[in-house]
């Protein structure tokens, strides 16, 4: 390679104006083994980079798996859930405190008074069963008198 | 991602990011452990990986933040220092003691940079990054960049040619 070639090129670099290709053109020059005299100079700049890229990290990486990252969500998810159900029973246990008197009602006459006659329906119903076993007491009323005569 | 897919992506940088380290952090020890912290974080972040357009990048822009600041707060205290010894196996035996010698010399050179140059020059000249690349690990602008660089290399040619004229190397 041309040595003044090489010039322009460090000239170049020094002003932070080399392109990659460039760079790698001047460090593949200064590995050569012959280097311009007057250029010898930068040799060990561009050596010491080249070493330094060789440079390997050898440690390990103490990765955990992610279980532990699970379970942590499924303890927030069942917390969670508790604090729901619990949450959700203590206020239906206040809603029904705080109206003990109330036990519902109809806004639509129609429907009310279909339930109210269903609800007499079903009493009437459960009257009517007694009634039957009345009617023996009335023939022995009838017996009574007839032995009995008033 | 799993495991084995994590480290499928951070295999190709995480000697970068260990040189990165150690570039500010100078003891071996301490860049090994800025690499696996900096990895347990972008493990951690595991979900959220495929966002970033460059794990790289990020990873190496963690690794700078995380340096700078492990830094600041050993300032106060004593910061070991430990200088590597190269032992290589280049051919003549002269030649060797000259290149580590000089080798140590850069080394010293590259200390003696602020932490911006010691940045730029570690991830331009050592990793080849292109200055955009470089400008987004960093957060700064490319010309910025540029003018830092040139500054350093030619603060980092000042302290070689002085050695090596008064002969100290």
């Amino acid at each position: 390679m041309e040595s003044h070639n090489i010039e322009t090129l460090i000239e170049k670099y020094f002003d932070g104006e080399t392109s990659l290709a460039e760079e790698t053109q001047l460090q593949e020059y200064f590995s050569s083994s012959d280097v311009a005299q007057h250029l010898e100079q930068y040799r060990p700049m561009f050596g010491y980079f080249a070493k330094e890229r060789e440079q390997r990290f050898d440690g390990t990486l103490p990765l955990q798996p992610r279980k532990r990252k699970t379970v942590a969500w499924l303890s927030v998810a069942a917390s969670v859930a508790v604090l729901l159900g619990v949450g959700t029973f203590a206020y239906n246990n206040l809603q029904n405190q705080t109206t003990p008197g109330e036990l519902g009602t109809y806004d639509d006459p129609e429907k009310a008074f279909a339930e109210t006659q269903k609800a007499l329906d079903m009493l009437a119903a459960h009257v009517n069963t007694g009634v039957e076993s009345v009617e023996y007491i009335n023939e022995y009323e009838e017996s009574k008198d007839l032995v009995f005569k008033k | 991602m799993n495991q084995s897919e994590f480290m499928q992506i951070v295999n190709p940088f995480k000697d970068k990011v260990f040189r990165l380290a150690k570039r500010l952090l100078v003891s071996t020890e301490e860049a090994e452990d800025a690499t696996q912290e900096v990895m347990v974080k972008l493990w951690s972040k595991n979900d959220s990986l495929p966002q970033y357009n460059s794990v790289e990048a990020l990873a190496m822009t963690m690794t700078k933040n995380y340096c700078l600041d492990q830094l600041k707060s050993k300032r106060a205290g004593n910061l070991q220092i430990v200088h590597s010894n190269y032992s290589d196996n280049s051919p003549s035996v002269q030649k060797q003691v000259e290149d580590r010698d000089a080798w140590s010399w850069m080394e010293k050179a590259m200390e003696s940079l602020p932490e911006q140059q010691k940045l730029i020059v570690q991830l331009r000249d050592i990793e080849q990054y292109e200055y955009e690349e470089i400008a987004s690990m960093l957060e700064m602008n490319e010309t910025a960049v540029r003018v830092a660089l040139s500054r350093a290399r030619k603060a980092l040619r000042e302290i070689m040619t002085k050695t090596q004229n008064y002969g100290i190397a």
